[in-house]
């Protein structure tokens, strides 16, 4: 009861300095929208060793020829050979793979006769750099040996462009800034707000009340969570108006996924703030975080043709775990629950910032 | 045991910054329902070792109890039965005074009812009930100091730490506020209250001086002028400075501090004559002074003790 007395004297406080707090609160509204036209465009690289799998039907000669043609070219690394053009499906929906190669039963016949198109590219066109890579593949040529003489044929390999079929970087990006943003705020407001009392001399009148670290915890962390989810409406509904953003998911799963999402930022920024002394390493520590979030999340770039050792740091940034949810969730419409195991990886990251914030947090000033 | 009788004691209480000692082996031990007062110059350790008392700092050696708990273990315990006034003013800033006030008696969890009694209480008492809507940045000095002591105050505390709390205030305020502090006294408070000011000092009821950590005396004001190991002499001259140019050179003074036209002398107790040291060496010099012989006050206490340790480190 005390407790909760405490917890809201907290929140309360919170409330009251960031209403008064101009500045902050503009940028609450500010950061996403400004982000958002900025990053309206996407860059486009070359990549290598996007995930794929194929599902071979005719399973001949010619076709496992293809199949070995088309890894060789280093561009794609399949991972899984499935039986069926519907399981291709369902590993693009989960997000597995990237690009599905689908050849029918009757894939040497149609080479012979090139009358329809042998192989399809299942591919997840919300990346514009996959889909790119996608139109680079149907280049490769698919002939028998004794086929003399015929010209390069594009006509073979068709590809097929899932969830984004206007070809619209946007509708990656949008959801994808969802996480920055939220990373991007949410670290560095909780950070610096632990700090500047520091800084202020606040913090030795608080430690010298009964509160209680987690009390003080909580009661910092709560109206933060708030304005997260305020950004994520602004972000989502920006993206709706301006750039047609679907929402193909349920908004129950967005919002319960964000909510995680945002609880965990908010814990590393209370860590960041047991750490620093001063407004500006705590910022410094923020972008520490930051920046190879934006960079190695797969937000920017596709997160299959980075370089390993990246893909090793991206797994222990939430931001990374955070993007293949959100994606799956607002562009594919996939269930929550069939990416289980990025939930549990953000609350893993929750639970250990927030015990070692507590923990590293004591109410003594040495 | 004598432990109610003492509101805090310590033993060997010890803080080091690296290399620096900011509080050496202090010992305290001080009454309940008195107002204690720590006497000491910019940097000798007052603020660390109420930090320490509060159980905000540990100390690198020694312990110290509050009201029988100890500051290591219970501190946490402690913070319900303590007030503590920072040196720099702690409160929001960008907040009212009702607001800020407001916050306190939630944080401590002042049951519902009395919390709006006690707010307004407070308010009035303290002079600010004009002012419940302005932001506590914008409040004048002595207005701040009014509001942090009504903050401290307000779960009622037993003992009292006050850091500095008049640096920032004119002399009627400064009077207005030691009321204050002898009524919560007399209600049973105990205050430690730190100080550069000597008169603040003077109006204690017991007090410790502080010099680079060491604590060097302590005792009633009274006391502390009886204990003084120097004779006082006031010299009252026409031209001073000609009567402190005849005097500099004498080895058995410790200590020459001008007040207006008048000097006053420490000599160590261990010369008898006083008077007529100084007298025979102004004399020779043909200086035209009054020499009398007076009660030392907490600035000559003050003087004496610093330089007598000032003297034994070089020795
Ligand atoms: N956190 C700290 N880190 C390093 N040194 C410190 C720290 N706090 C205090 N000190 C040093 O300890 C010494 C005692 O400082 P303290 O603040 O206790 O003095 P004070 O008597 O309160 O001085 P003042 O009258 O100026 O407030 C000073 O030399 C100071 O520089
Ligand atoms: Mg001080």
């Amino acid at each position: 009861m005390k407790s909760l007395i405490r917890i809201f004297a907290v929140m309360r406080k919170e409330f009251l300095q960031l209403s008064r707090d101009r500045l902050t609160f503009g940028m609450i509204v500010g950061i996403p929208l400004i982000q958002l036209l900025m990053f309206g465009y996407a860059i486009n690289t070359d990549v290598r060793n996007l995930s794929a799998a194929y599902s071979d039907e005719a399973d001949t000669h010619l076709s496992r020829e293809f199949i070995a043609e088309i890894s060789a070219s280093q561009v794609i690394n399949i991972r899984h050979r499935v039986s069926s053009a519907q399981e291709l499906n369902q590993l693009l929906d989960n997000g597995t793979i990237s690009i599905g190669i689908y050849i029918p039963d009757d894939f040497d016949r149609r080479v012979i006769n090139r009358d329809r198109q042998a192989v399809q590219l299942l591919v997840d066109g919300t990346d514009p750099i996959i889909l790119g890579v996608a139109q680079q593949l149907t280049s490769i040529p698919i002939a028998f040996d004794s086929q003399t003489s015929i010209r390069p044929d594009s006509n073979l390999i068709e590809v097929r462009n899932y969830y984004n079929p206007e070809r619209r970087s946007a509708v990656n990006i949008v959801p994808g800034l969802v996480g920055v943003i939220l990373t991007m705020t949410m670290v560095l407001f909780t950070a610096v707000a632990i700090v500047r009392e520091k800084e202020r001399g606040n913090m030795e009148l608080l430690i010298n009340t009964p509160v209680k670290t987690p009390e003080l915890m909580l009661g910092k962390i709560f109206p933060y969570i708030f304005i997260g989810l305020i950004q994520l409406v602004i972000i989502l509904s920006a993206g709706r108006i301006l750039f047609s953003v679907p929402m193909r998911g349920s908004g129950l799963d967005v919002f319960a996924t964000s909510l995680l999402f945002i609880a965990t930022n908010l814990s590393l920024g209370l860590l960041i703030s047991t750490i620093s002394k001063t407004q500006f390493q705590a910022m410094q520590m923020a972008f520490f975080i930051l920046l190879p979030s934006i960079l190695l999340s797969g937000f920017m770039f596709p997160f299959d043709g980075m370089p390993v050792a990246a893909q090793y740091i991206a797994e222990v940034l939430p931001l990374t775990h955070f993007n293949r949810l959100i994606r799956g969730i607002v562009l594919r419409g996939a269930d929550m629950m069939s990416m289980w195991d990025e939930l549990v990886a953000l609350a893993a990251f929750m639970f250990i910032a927030l015990t070692l914030a507590i923990a590293r947090f004591n109410k003594r000033l040495d | 045991m004598s432990d109610s009788e003492f509101a805090i004691t310590s033993q060997g209480l010890t803080r080091r910054f690296g290399s620096l000692i900011a509080v050496n082996e202090v010992d305290l031990k001080i009454p309940r329902g008195q107002i204690y007062g720590f006497l000491g110059p910019n940097g000798s350790g007052k603020s660390t070792t109420i930090r320490m008392l509060c159980g905000l700092l540990t100390p690198s050696a020694g312990s110290a109890q509050v009201l029988g708990m100890d500051t290591r273990k219970e501190s946490e315990k402690l913070k319900q039965l303590i007030g503590y006034m920072t040196q720099r003013f702690s409160l929001f800033e960008d907040m009212s005074v009702m607001e800020n006030l407001r916050f306190i008696s939630e944080i401590y969890a002042i049951d519902r009812k009395s919390r709006k009694t006690r707010v307004a209480e407070l308010l009035e008492k303290f002079d600010l009930s004009s002012r419940i809507k302005q932001k506590a940045g914008t409040l004048s000095g002595g207005q701040k100091q009014r509001l942090a002591l009504a903050a401290a105050t307000l779960h009622k505390p037993k003992i009292l730490f006050l850091d500095e709390p008049t640096s920032a205030v004119d002399p009627q305020n400064r009077r207005d506020f030691w009321e204050t502090l002898f009524e919560l006294a007399e209600q049973g408070t105990t205050i430690l209250v730190s100080t550069h000011y000597m008169d603040e000092a003077a109006r204690c009821h017991r007090l410790a001086i502080l010099d680079q950590g060491v604590k060097v005396a302590d005792g009633s004001p009274r006391e502390l002028g009886n204990e003084i190991h120097s004779h006082v002499i006031e010299v009252s001259a026409e031209d001073p400075n000609l009567a402190r140019a005849a005097l500099v050179d004498e080895a058995k003074i410790i200590s020459i501090t001008q007040l207006g036209v008048r000097l006053r002398i420490l000599i160590p107790k261990e010369f008898s004559g006083p008077v007529e040291i100084v007298s025979s060496r102004l004399g020779q010099a043909n200086v035209d002074a009054e020499v009398e012989q007076v009660f030392p006050d907490l600035e000559d206490v003050f003087v004496a003790v610093t330089e007598l340790r000032r003297e034994a480190i070089a020795a």
